[in-house]
């Protein structure tokens, strides 16, 4: 019997965190329990993107929306809306600051402003069954691709669209391909490029975990056109969700003959295969990479000679990022100039992003380039929790910079982007309010890269942390005069002398936050205050006139710094105050000052 | 498993994709059995039953089967509303199996309203 109503239940890591592996369980069970379990299929999908409301369940074909889903939920739940018909609105989304749930999905501004090309099938297929992805389409793109086209028209195909690498460096794919394509020898390599690192970064992620074989078939069409017979998909340990639902996309592509010998009986041969990465950051850089793979420290190597000429084992390779991977098919299938036509002059097509921070609706999207920043973060990201200001976001990660707020207009493509000294990066988007320090943020980002620096180059390596001491003495309230101009000198200095990308970029955190919040360097500086209080050394707690004596404060400051007698004015003893924030938290009347 | 030909592959697709437009809620034609607990206790789950059945044998991909509430008209149920795509729907009510057998091949494969049965055209509107 055909099934009359599907529950797309998210199983990406963000849900399945909260619980989403339970919240299947008990609907199959509940389902099961009410004699619908022939009508009523429960679906594991990859991740839907509104991470902050889950655990999620999509109903279809009626494009409910669930959200938040609480175990104990489920049985009224499934009696109410599978077996009577009635949606349950309490468990619908209902927007900050509204009144009125949100039934269907479509209707959610966080969706219906998406674009969907790379996870054209998020929350649609079991990203566990290859049937699921061939009923959507899948694989055609290969078959039009090894039947239809020859590798030159491939690559001109890619060309056109004006696809550029979307793991940050933006570089033309089709060019890319090209050129690895007119080297000479017999053994090429292509490598899919999964070592996601920055933190809050997480789309390469959930594109595996939702739609594994968009990018096996990107790589299928990718290794046709260059002429490349083996592939290696490069992905960290310590995504073990990837890794699973990508093996077992493997297997069945093998068991179905589309990776293997005589691929489709066309003569074409392509073997791929996962190596694991032990998640170091410098590892996403390409000739790391290539080195982790071939089983050496990951280190990278001088450039040129570029991986197209001399990769892996010494062999042309050609890498490539799961989201460019994603978009492969796509574009075959649906052609370059269809492509082409989104997105600004520059910078086709769409782009993922995970939306994390200060931001109500955390998650991940896809939108079409040449969006605003505004139209990000406030129309699909909700604005800024609790009605505080937005005062910056960052893009790019450890590489990329801080955006203020007075540049929301800025544009999403790549030269714009880098106008404004962050860098598209991989898609990663921390949003930052009123209460977020830039100092701090810059050293959080610093501590980042100086861990993960490799040690190779001695500004990389030494610079790095001479910055990162700088930063903390200047959090601590110890920051000197002539401390900033240090920065920038060895900022300078670093970005000259790194060999690879990490050190390049590493100082760009701490750049963009002295180009456009240098008065909050000042003022940790000279004035020894923290503007957004957050820097707890810098802060002194006092109380002003609203105390009634109530003595709550007193009673919950851990090293009794708080006297005072009751219904009289009490008073905080400097000395003794470790600074914690107890008093501010428990303070029903607004008598703590902070500055 | 034995590899696949482009033929192989072909055929897979063709079998899934009602499922796949299932999910995208991609159809010509909705029948919606109204499942209240009067509608259950006069008799809907038979009828859904058979819808499933019936919408099963047709071999149609762009059929969806679904259910919602009491429709309000207690004394008449079991009911269904039948949708075409562009078209208003019709409520049915009083159905038995035969009926709606007559209802499906009549209204939903030939897109001729079955006056016999049918309560009403249109739907009321909402709030």
């Amino acid at each position: 019997m055909e099934y009359r109503t599907h529950l797309m239940v998210c199983t990406g890591t963000a849900c399945v965190s909260c619980g989403a592996f339970d919240v299947k369980k008990t609907l199959e069970a509940e389902i099961k329990k009410q004699g619908l379990d022939k009508e009523v299929l429960v679906v594991g999908t990859g991740c839907q993107g509104f991470c902050a409301q889950g655990p999620i369940v999509v109903v279809q074909p009626d494009d409910i929306f669930y959200q938040l889903m609480q175990i104990e939920d489920i049985p009224f739940l499934v009696e109410e809306h599978f077996l009577k018909g009635r949606p349950v609105k309490k468990m619908m989304y209902t927007p900050p600051g509204e009144k009125t749930e949100i039934p269907t999905m479509s209707e959610i501004g966080f969706f219906n402003k998406q674009r969907l090309i790379a996870l054209r099938n998020k929350g649609l297929i079991d990203a566990e069954k290859i049937d699921d992805y061939i009923g959507r389409d899948g694989y055609k793109a290969f078959i039009k691709a090894l039947t239809e086209m020859t590798p030159d028209e491939i690559v001109q195909e890619i060309k056109d669209s004006g696809l550029r690498g979307r793991g940050g460096g933006g570089f033309p794919t089709g060019l890319k391909w090209e050129i690895c394509k007119k080297q000479k020898g017999e053994k090429k390599y292509i490598i899919c490029n999964a070592d996601e690192g920055d933190p809050g970064a997480y789309m390469d992620r959930s594109i595996i975990e939702s739609d594994p074989h968009a990018v096996i078939e990107g790589m299928l069409i990718g290794a046709m056109a260059i002429g490349a017979n083996e592939g290696v998909v490069y992905l960290r340990t310590e995504y073990p969700l990837a890794i699973t639902r990508l093996e077992t996309a493997i297997e069945q592509a093998k068991e179905y003959g589309l990776l293997g010998e005589d691929i489709m009986e066309q003569g074409f041969e392509f073997n791929l295969r996962i190596k694991q990465g032990a998640g170091a950051f410098v590892c996403g850089e390409e000739t790391a990479l290539i080195a982790s793979i071939e089983g050496k420290r990951g280190m990278p190597n001088k450039r040129p000679p570029f991986p197209a000429e001399s990769g892996l084992w010494g062999l042309p390779t050609n890498i490539n990022n799961v989201e460019t991977w994603a978009n492969i098919p796509w574009i075959i299938s649906n052609g370059s100039e269809r492509y082409a036509e989104i997105g600004t002059e520059k910078s086709k097509g769409t782009k993922v992003f995970s939306l994390v921070g200060k931001i109500n609706n955390t998650g991940l999207v896809e939108v079409p380039m040449g969006i605003t920043l505004k139209e990000i973060i406030f129309d699909i990201g909700g604005g800024v929790p609790d009605g505080k200001k937005f005062k910056a976001v960052q893009m790019g990660g450890p590489s990329g910079g801080c955006i203020p707020a007075e540049l929301e207009d800025t544009i999403i493509d790549y030269d714009s982007v880098n106008a404004t000294g962050a860098i598209m990066g991989s898609g990663g988007m921390v949003v930052m309010d009123e209460t977020t320090c830039m100092v701090d943020v810059a050293k959080y980002f610093l501590n980042f890269t100086q861990e993960e620096s490799c040690g190779k180059c001695t500004f990389c390596r030494v610079g790095t942390k001479r910055m990162l001491e700088i930063l903390q003495r200047i959090c601590d309230g110890n920051g000197e005069e002539g401390d900033i101009e240090k920065l920038e000198e060895l900022a300078a200095q670093i970005k000259d002398s790194s060999l690879c990308g990490l050190g390049q970029t590493a100082p760009n955190p701490v750049l963009t936050t002295l180009k456009y919040f240098r008065h909050e360097y000042e003022a940790h500086i000279y004035d020894k205050k923290c503007p957004a209080k957050a820097c707890k050394p810098l802060l002194t707690f006092g109380i002003n006139d609203q105390c009634i004596g109530c003595t709550a404060c007193a009673r919950v400051c851990p090293p009794k710094a708080i006297s005072g007698e009751r219904k009289e004015k009490h008073v905080i003893d400097q000395d003794k105050c470790i600074k914690c924030g107890a008093c501010l938290d428990t303070c029903k009347f607004k008598a703590i000052d902070v500055n | 498993m034995a590899k696949l030909s482009i033929k192989d592959l072909e055929e897979i697709r063709n079998k899934v994709k009602k499922t796949a437009m299932l999910r995208e809620g991609i159809s010509n034609a909705k029948i919606t059995v109204h499942m209240g607990t009067c509608g259950i206790a006069a008799g809907a789950r038979t009828i859904m039953n058979t819808v499933i059945k019936i919408v099963e044998e047709s071999k149609r991909d762009d059929i969806i089967v679904t259910t919602s509430g009491c429709a309000g008209f207690c004394s008449k149920e079991p009911m269904a509303t039948i949708e075409l795509k562009g078209e208003a729907p019709v409520k049915y009510s009083d159905l038995t199996e035969d009926k709606i057998r007559r209802i499906f091949d009549e209204h939903v494969l030939k897109g001729k309203i079955v006056k016999d049965y049918a309560l009403v055209i249109g739907s009321e509107r909402e709030l």
